[in-house]
């Protein structure tokens, strides 16, 4: 029963994960620019949440439709009058600017909240659900139901919805896209934006597991790249699938092996997929 | 034969002494208006350590208040080591290009290492405000001045506290999980617990030890090993962000120890984690040199530095790293000089009596270590770090065992 108690716990924390990477995966699958700011925006959104429920009171995860409307807004108009003058450079300089919006966040947010580690206080912190000798984080079931309606949300609006369907089309064959006579500028804006808003949406349920300070954001940015490649960069079920897989390979790993191997258990579960099948569980050869 | 003065010889004789008098104060002036010492300040201000490095430099700008008015002379040219040694070097041959003559830092054992490297090559004196890598005052070096214990005196003296605790609430636990950082500091701290166990008659066995990433975002599944392990008491030796994780997931999977209780290590003491954890901040045992609550200069100290940080602890780092700046300013009063050379001299005869952190007089043996840096058992109690042992010089006596999660109001 305590392996299941950890696979569980393992599997709560792969989905906010899941969500997490799912920004990265949307934007790469569509633009194909690697967002290197990808941590660095999950903590602008984790700082959002925070701000927002220390002004107003309102919970990190009530504040979600908030949080991920303003970085909708942010990656919309950074995508617009920034990232798609790069669209048809060289990668490395893509990789460059991208590199440089992080800084500027990350200084920006030190400038801003200081270093002091930030979180927010709440009611149901240290409660658990207990069914039977099976141990549930209240806050981690919260954050996971959070990630699988983000990411259900997400496929809806993809499948469903008219701009989804273009922005599938555009990530297809953008010249296609083009002679069809899609906004494909306007489109790469909304994908970028939906990307962020996801990230955004990603660092509130984060706000609930872990406190925020402005350096996190690397490792994040780093472990959004594991999962994405896991899961096939690209995919969007693929980017859920490689949460979770790296958050049950944590718990089990820090569990049987040594907890401080974790890290070192998800990049070497990365090799192996990457051996095996190099474009990801998910991802289209 | 008799003198009469008359009147005219009196006032003449009043004006000369005034005269004399008035020439000897413009002198005392004179000498405390000499160029004060520029002391060269390190601290990881930003990067991973800036949370602990603003810490510290709130000390540093106390010392800059409170130590004139006592008659030091000396200003601080504060630089900031971005928590990286690399960065620590080169801006401690920045300070001694820009005419620093001491050098006070730095927090951290690898960005200190860097530094007394540097110190030594130029010749400027170096003192060591925190610090425990033993092998630094173990290089033979000349200008390198230590007053923090070493990772193995800080173990030693930490696991010693273990048995006056025990003793002094009459409870003998018998097993213990040990969960550390896994970093330097942990690893050293870890090798000194496992040596020192057996010498110290300690009456529990560890009988789980766990190391986890220092840059860790989450320790459920760490503490549900703890847990399962069915221990009397959590031994730990955390950092900050860490032992806040720890903590959370404890009460959160129930898990309900005899106490927590750290050897030497930071975390549990410090105001972030008393500030987000509230009522399970209590209790919380750490075992570390603190502010003596006996010693006058410590008051003064303490209450300077609560009037201008009311928020924050005045804790360890905030102790160490005031205690940095007066050895310093010390050693140039009684060096009357800036030559290196006489600096060493006199900090080599250091002997502050009135100091405010535990301990005898602040003094340095043949390898620059100051030995007189017992530990004291510090329990979280009403929202405060509170030394309960040694009981001379105890505010409260401990609570062990402690009580669970649910009975904190």
């Amino acid at each position: 029963m305590l392996y299941l108690n950890i696979i569980v716990a393992g599997l709560l924390t792969g989905a906010v994960y899941g969500l997490m990477a799912l920004g990265l995966s949307v934007i790469f699958g569509v633009i194909r620019v690697v967002n290197f700011a990808h941590g660095e925006m999950m903590v602008v959104g984790m700082y959002a949440a925070y701000l927002v429920a220390t002004k107003t009171g309102l919970d990190p995860v009530a504040a979600l439709p908030l949080v991920a409307g303003g970085l909708f807004v942010l990656g919309y108009a950074l995508q617009r009058g920034l990232i798609n003058r790069y669209v048809a450079r060289p990668e490395h300089e893509q990789f460059l600017l991208l590199l440089a919006i992080a800084t500027v966040i990350t200084a920006s947010l030190l400038m801003g909240f200081g270093p002091d580690a930030r979180n927010v206080q709440l009611d149901y912190a240290y409660d658990s659900y207990q069914f039977g000798p099976l141990l549930l984080d209240k806050v981690r079931v919260l954050a996971a139901l959070g990630a699988v309606v983000g990411v259900a949300a997400l496929w809806a609006f993809f499948r469903l919805t008219r701009t989804g369907k273009a922005i599938r089309a555009c990530a297809d064959n953008q010249f296609g896209a083009e002679v069809v006579g899609l906004d494909v500028k306007r489109l790469y804006a909304v994908t970028f934006g939906i990307g962020a808003a996801c990230v955004g949406a990603a660092g509130c349920l984060m706000l609930l597991l872990i406190d925020v300070q402005p350096y996190i954001a690397t490792d994040y940015t780093l472990l959004a790249f594991i999962i994405v490649i896991l899961g096939g960069l690209g995919s969007m079920p693929g980017a859920l699938l490689g949460g979770l897989l790296v958050g049950v390979s944590e718990a089990l790993s820090g569990f049987v092996i040594e907890p401080s191997l974790k890290s070192a258990f998800s990049f070497a579960l990365l090799i192996l997929v990457l051996l095996v099948r190099p474009q990801g569980l998910l991802g289209r050869a | 034969m008799k003198h009469r003065f008359n009147r005219r010889q009196f006032a003449f004789g009043v004006a000369a002494t005034g005269a004399v008098l008035a020439t000897s104060g413009s002198a005392g002036r004179v000498r405390a208006a000499t160029p004060p010492i520029k002391i060269g300040s390190l601290l990881p201000r930003s990067g991973f350590e800036a949370l602990i490095g603003q810490g510290c430099q709130r000390s540093v700008e106390i010392a800059k208040k409170l130590l004139p008015d006592l008659g030091y002379s000396f200003e601080v040219i504060d630089a900031d080591t971005e928590s990286k040694p690399e960065v620590a070097r080169t801006q401690a041959e920045k300070l001694i290009r820009d005419g620093a003559n001491i050098l006070v830092g730095a927090f951290d054992s690898g960005q200190t290492f860097a530094i007394a490297q540097v110190a030594e090559q130029n010749g400027v004196p170096f003192v060591i405000n925190i610090g425990s890598d033993p092998a630094i005052t173990e290089q033979g070096y000349k200008y390198v001045f230590r007053n923090f214990p070493t990772s193995v005196m800080l173990g030693s003296n930490g696991l010693s506290r273990f048995n006056d605790l025990f003793k002094a609430s009459g409870t003998t636990p018998k097993t213990a999980v040990l969960m550390h950082v896994n970093d330097t500091f942990g690893q050293s701290m870890l090798k000194g617990i496992n040596a020192l166990m057996p010498k110290l008659n300690l009456p529990f066995q560890i009988v789980e030890t766990i190391a986890y990433d220092p840059q860790a975002k989450d320790l459920s599944i760490e503490v549900a090993k703890a847990k399962a392990a069915k221990a009397d008491i959590q031994m730990v030796v955390t950092r900050l962000n860490d032992a806040i994780l720890m903590t959370r997931e404890m009460v959160k999977q129930k898990y309900e120890p005899m106490a927590i209780i750290s050897p030497g290590s930071p975390g549990m003491y410090q105001t972030q984690y008393l500030k987000v954890l509230g009522k399970y901040a209590e209790y919380a045992i750490t075992n570390v040199p603190w502010l003596d609550p006996k010693q006058p200069f410590a008051h003064t100290f303490e209450a300077a530095f609560k009037k201008t940080y009311p928020e924050e602890i005045c804790d360890i780092d905030a102790g160490f790293t005031f205690e940095g700046i007066l050895i310093c300013a010390d050693a140039y009063k009684r060096a009357g000089s800036t030559r290196p050379e006489a600096l060493v001299e006199a900090l080599k005869a250091t002997n502050i009596k009135d100091r405010v952190m535990l301990g005898g007089a602040i003094s340095f043996n043949e390898k620059g270590q100051n030995v007189n840096l017992p530990s004291a058992c510090v329990q979280n109690r009403n929202g405060k770090p509170t030394v309960v042992l040694p009981a001379e010089n105890a505010e409260l006596k401990p609570v062990f065992p402690v009580p669970g999660w649910s009975q904190r109001t």
